[in-house]
């Protein structure tokens, strides 16, 4: 399992669109992902759950990456993280 | 005539003849199901077609009004088909024996609700946006066709509020404007009609009367006046209005990628100010020529404590790497008692325009500061970076604030962080102290660029809030201009350059003054660039200067 942690600097946070592209961009791995935010956990599949976590700028989230690509996946998903949120 | 105020959220005057949106009312049957799996199925067919359309809907808004609009519905074939959202339909219609409809329905209730109690404007928003692809789902499955506009001659647009997918599937080439009772200057509707330039008036409530259907209206995005059956008078002043932004906006595109050069070949920068990273693509489609304030504020003023020096320095890069290269001058903390940040405790002061604030609050608070220096110069390897002190009275100030340069270089270099060497270094002169003393000023930093509001209000003693010193409170005060002058012949003695940032900036009655005055730099709010651009062209200051010196000390002005 792979994981890293990310602090939100986009000022509205993880919201509608780029989670939509969240999901889009992790459909194209194997690996399961999992967004945590304190005591909180989803499937980051599960965009209106993602949304609903109220990701705001500044928090810190943790995210897993687990399954066979999950080298490439993690660095991928932490990329897009950088560029979008 | 009827006279009708709402909020003018995008702007240009339309006139054409009322039209409500004509909405399909389908009634939800409610009943018990017996083939809970054929139900399960009708669902899915409904929710495969939903996304169907909605793949068509995101090209059509590709084609229309650009890629930021077609993510929109990608988004909502995404939550078409979450997995939640359709469990939830799937637990109803399966344990519940639920019809699909009503499935759908209460689902969508469930999951709007959960969006609405967010302590969050912007999430609370998506409840529309849920409640907009469950309407889709529930249209397929009743067979009802969603509404539209059934008219011969182009119209202006009333409805309760629109959803995006009702937007986009109307016919643009049939809609001059659009005005709705209820909604938010950052709905879809708002953001699409700003993309498609059309006019759009929110928030008129129920001024807006079923009966005005047919009849003749104008609207005006700029003043958020919507008139039914205008009087002669009013109808020709508002098509003037019209035509003539219509001129004016032919005009100014056709003065992007011009110079801001003067008749007899004098240049000047016109920069934009920005209060953070998203203001980025405001400046670079109104072709200003880099950012001559970026308030810092911002990144205090969204976090619930000390925004850390990771977070600053990814804000600072995006700006710097957006601006690819063209100078961006970022403004230290500018708060105060009257600009309260919570976690700062500071205390509530009697007279906080002359409190701590600003670099007082820096110089006294040297952590704070550090932290905010470390993120400017780590990330000055990503652009052209000037720092800018604001509230500076004396010289020692800006000295003990480059000591703080100066520290966080030399940890910078130690711990082999790269950084810009050509960092350039300037105040805000925005106090009669440092407008008086600009000449010793001018020794220590690079640049000067003055905030002409609180310096207007500092020279005249008048708080510009307080609605009975209206006419005391004169910008044009000969006492500031005369300062501003004092400031930019001191800054030239010494080889560095001036700007204004102030409101004062797109002034345009002031322009002829800074360009004979010799001010190198204005910066101002994205949308005045290029009006700016224009009155800048139109000059020629060798023909004025005299004339505008002169009236700095004329005994007329003085009275």
């Amino acid at each position: 399992m792979k994981t890293f942690e990310y602090t939100i600097t986009d000022p509205v946070g993880i919201h509608a669109r780029p989670a939509g592209i969240l999901v889009k961009e992790i459909k194209k791995y194997a690996s399961a992902v999992t967004v945590i935010k304190g005591e909180k956990s989803v499937n980051a599949l599960k965009l209106m759950a993602l949304m609903g976590m109220g990701i705001k700028q500044g928090d810190t989230v943790k995210v897993t990456v687990e399954g066979a690509d999950e080298d490439t996946a993690a660095a991928a998903i932490e990329e897009f993280f950088k560029a979008n949120f | 005539m009827i006279s009708i105020q709402g909020k003018g959220v995008s702007t240009g005057v339309a006139i054409g003849p009322l039209y409500f949106y004509q909405r399909a009312k389908s009634t939800i049957r409610r009943y018990e199901v017996e083939d809970e799996q054929a139900e399960w199925n009708r669902f899915k067919d409904a929710q495969a077609k939903a996304v169907e359309q909605l793949g068509e809907l995101a090209e059509k808004a590709r084609a229309e009004a650009g890629d930021e609009a077609a993510l929109l519905f990608e988004t909502h074939q995404l939550m078409a088909e979450d997995l939640d959202y359709e469990e939830a339909i799937q637990g109803l219609i399966q344990d519940d024996k639920l019809n699909a409809e009503a499935a759908v329905t209460d689902t969508a209730a469930q999951f709007a609700e959960m969006f609405a109690a967010m302590d969050d404007a912007y999430m609370q928003a998506r409840a529309a946006d849920v409640k907009d692809v469950s309407s889709r789902i529930i249209s397929i499955l009743t067979g009802v066709v969603q509404g539209g506009i059934d008219s011969p001659v182009p119209i202006i647009l009333a409805a309760d509020d629109l959803a995006p997918s009702e937007t986009v599937q109307l016919d643009k080439s049939k809609i001059l404007g659009f005005v709705t009772e209820g909604g938010s200057g950052s709905s879809h509707t708002a953001i699409l009609a700003r993309t498609m330039g059309i006019p759009a008036i929110i928030g008129v409530g129920d001024q807006l009367k079923p009966e005005y259907e047919g009849r003749e209206v104008i609207v005006d995005g700029s003043t958020g006046n919507v008139v039914v059956d205008a009087d002669e008078a009013t109808r020709t002043r508002l098509l003037a209005k019209q035509e003539e932004q219509r001129k004016m906006r032919e005009m100014l595109e056709q003065l992007k990628g011009k110079p801001n050069e003067t008749k007899d070949g004098q240049s000047i920068r016109v920069y934009c100010n920005i209060g953070g990273p998203d203001d980025v693509h405001a400046v670079l489609s109104n072709d200003g020529g880099g950012i001559g304030l970026f308030r810092s504020e911002f990144l205090y003023l969204n976090c619930d404590d000390y925004p850390s020096e990771d977070y600053q320095f990814e804000a600072y890069k995006q700006v710097l790497s957006d601006m690819d290269g063209k100078e961006v001058v970022i403004r230290t903390l500018d708060i105060g008692a009257d600009k309260q940040i919570g976690y700062f405790n500071l205390p509530a002061e009697e007279n906080p325009a002359m409190g701590n604030r600003a670099l007082r609050i820096c110089l006294n608070r040297p952590e704070v500061f550090h932290t905010q220096i470390r993120a400017l110069y780590r990330a000055s390897a990503f652009g052209k970076l000037g720092i800018m002190f604001p509230m500076v009275t004396s010289v020692w100030e800006v000295k003990e604030a480059k000591k703080m340069c100066e520290r966080v270089k030399a940890e910078l270099t130690a711990e082999g962080i790269p950084f810009a060497e050509d960092v350039e270094i300037g105040i805000m002169i925005e106090t009669p102290a440092a407008a008086v003393m600009s000449d010793r000023l001018a020794r220590e930093v690079d640049f000067f660029s003055c905030g002409t509001n609180d310096l207007t209000q500092y020279t005249l003693a008048c708080d510009r809030q307080n609605a009975d010193l209206g006419r005391f409170y004169n910008p044009h005060h000969p006492a500031v201009l005369r300062l501003l002058k004092m400031v930019c012949d001191n800054a030239h003695k010494q080889g560095i350059w001036v700007g204004i940032c102030g409101e004062l900036g797109a002034d345009l009655e002031l322009t002829e003054t800074f360009l004979s005055i010799g001010i190198d730099e204005l910066s101002v709010s994205p949308r005045s660039v290029l009006p700016l651009r224009q009155k800048i062209r139109e000059t020629d200051v060798s023909a004025v200067r005299e004339k505008v010196l002169g009236d700095l000390l004329s005994d007329e002005n003085a009275l």
